[in-house]
């Protein structure tokens, strides 16, 4: 992408009272961000100069190594399944017209607007509680039933990718049908006409065009997993070694009163969600040019 | 050949009454109508993009009344080309034969058939951005006949144009289908394009009914 077409929107010149209130906002924002980050930076320094040797032994770091290891697993499938669930969901509610589609798209809305809590327990209940015995047959839940074929979910990794897939996906439906919803729907029609199908018009044309919304969601998806707690900890425990991820380790230590190693654990996950961030920003980047037919 | 027999087409609470032309091989029916008048919408029913209400559609020959816009040979020039940001020049002339799967050979040399007609050989490693209107213009027009349509729907293809740029390009155009023999139904509200590309010219009046324009 050349510089022009890159700065396209950019605008020129001093803003007056209008720049000063667009600049003011953002260094409010951003300096109660920056904040947040030098002050928990600032909290692990202190403790490690009274105590030099002290990080050491302020956290279990092999049940840390668990706990990143999870994380970042359960994180990534979830934002893959996120995807894959949102492009086609996100591709009905922008292009087609249907009877229920409001319902259904403020259907699709409930997990970014409910408690997160309120997430996990539903989950919980859904597996343990549900369906009921009909005439004295069947199992008592879903769990009951996966039990049968030597599964469970309840209380496993299962349940914290579930947990985090349930509202992740909310999120990454939102980015890609507004991405799909910016891509004018004639040039499918074009492709149609010129002897695409469908599904052809839409892989060919529909898809090169959305690569970076679909990449955005993906990075938003994995962002939320990461930062998902209720419905883990409700609906899969915080297990240590087990199903404990990095924000249910923050809650553990912070129980047992370690404050120190609640905060280096905090100061982790922020570096980790800043650099996979950044990677995808700066894999995207280098993708602007990326093409389904060379 | 192309006959449209008698078919009629909603358009939300308007509707377009028995439409009846034909377009010979190689010829040009130019299409005019005031905004609203359902130009696009008729265009959209016989590219299939819209269903008919009643009457046929025949496209080289062919029934294609109910037929998915794909199995109609026809090729699509929208208002503002509508091009794919992700396909340089090159892959949109072969996108066409591509999808109707001719043979890679055949498909590089109708590639350089179409940009030598439409003057775009040195466009052929662009990518759409940065192309000015009238090469756009060219390249669309070049995306919907590669693979040899049996008719060119023209929607409103030259607005936008400026008056330099809109009779070089309609020159070029105006050359390439009677070279390929294109059937084109263009759709316009402005007679100088219609006097120019049309041999016939027909009119959608406001009571919805299509009749052949008079010229003086």
């Amino acid at each position: 992408m050349n510089n022009s077409n890159r700065n396209k929107h950019h605008i020129e010149g001093k803003g007056g009272l209008f720049g000063a209130w667009l600049g003011t906002s953002l260094f409010v924002y951003l300096a109660l961000i920056v904040l947040l980050i030098v002050a928990d930076v600032w909290y692990v320094l202190a403790a490690c100069w009274d105590s030099p040797d002290g990080v050491t032994v302020m956290l279990d770091w092999p049940n840390l190594w668990d706990s990143v290891k999870l994380t970042f697993l359960s994180c990534t499938i979830s934002a893959i399944l996120s995807v894959i669930i949102a492009v086609p969901i996100g591709y009905l509610l922008s292009r087609y017209r249907f009877f229920g589609r409001s319902v259904i798209d403020a259907m699709l809305d409930i997990p970014v607007v409910l408690p997160p809590l309120v997430i996990g327990l539903s989950l919980l209940i859904l597996f343990n509680n549900f369906p009921p015995k009909i005439l004295g047959w069947g199992a008592e839940s879903l769990d009951g039933y996966l039990s049968d074929f030597g599964m469970r979910v309840t209380n496993t990794k299962l349940a914290v990718i579930l947990a985090q897939f349930t509202v992740a996906a909310a999120f990454a439906i939102r980015t890609v049908k507004a991405t799909f919803d910016q891509i004018d729907p004639r040039s499918e029609q074009v492709a149609m006409t010129i002897g695409a199908s469908r599904g052809r018009a839409f892989f060919d044309v529909v898809m090169p065009q959305s690569y970076r919304g679909i990449v955005a969601a993906g990075t938003l998806a994995w962002a939320r997993a990461l930062g998902e707690f209720g419905p883990i900890l409700v609906f899969a425990g915080a297990t240590k070694g087990k199903t404990e991820v990095l924000s249910t380790s923050v809650y553990l230590e912070i129980n047992t009163g370690n404050i120190n190693g609640a905060v280096i654990i905090s100061l982790l996950m922020i570096a980790l969600a800043m650099i996979t961030i950044l990677t995808v920003r700066y894999c995207t980047e280098r993708g602007a040019g990326y093409d389904l037919h060379r | 050949m192309t006959y449209i027999d008698n078919i009629s087409v909603r358009a939300g609470e308007f509707i377009l009454a028995d439409v009846s032309f034909e377009i010979q091989r190689g010829k040009c029916i130019a299409l005019m109508g005031k905004s609203g008048s359902g130009k696009t919408t008729l265009m959209e029913a016989i590219c299939g993009l819209r269903e008919v209400m009643s009457g046929s559609i025949k496209i080289g020959d062919v029934d294609c009344t109910n037929a998915a816009p794909k199995d109609r040979m026809v090729g699509l020039v929208p208002q503002d080309n509508v091009l794919f940001s992700t396909m340089s020049v090159r892959e949109h002339l072969a996108y066409g034969p591509l999808l109707r799967k001719w043979k890679r050979a055949d498909i590089d040399a109708r590639v350089e058939e179409v940009a030598d007609e439409l003057g775009i050989k040195d466009l052929l490693d662009r990518q759409p951005r940065g192309l000015s209107g009238g090469e756009a213009k060219r390249v669309a027009i070049g995306r919907a006949i590669a693979a040899k349509p049996a008719l060119l729907c023209l929607d409103e293809s030259f607005t936008g144009l400026d008056e330099e740029t809109l009779q070089e390009v309609m020159t070029v155009v105006k050359a390439t289908i009677q070279r390929e023999e294109i059937s084109t139904l263009l759709i316009t509200h402005q007679i100088s394009e219609a006097k120019l590309l049309g041999d016939v010219i027909y009119q959608i009046k406001e009571s919805g009914r299509v009749e052949k324009l008079i010229l003086d």
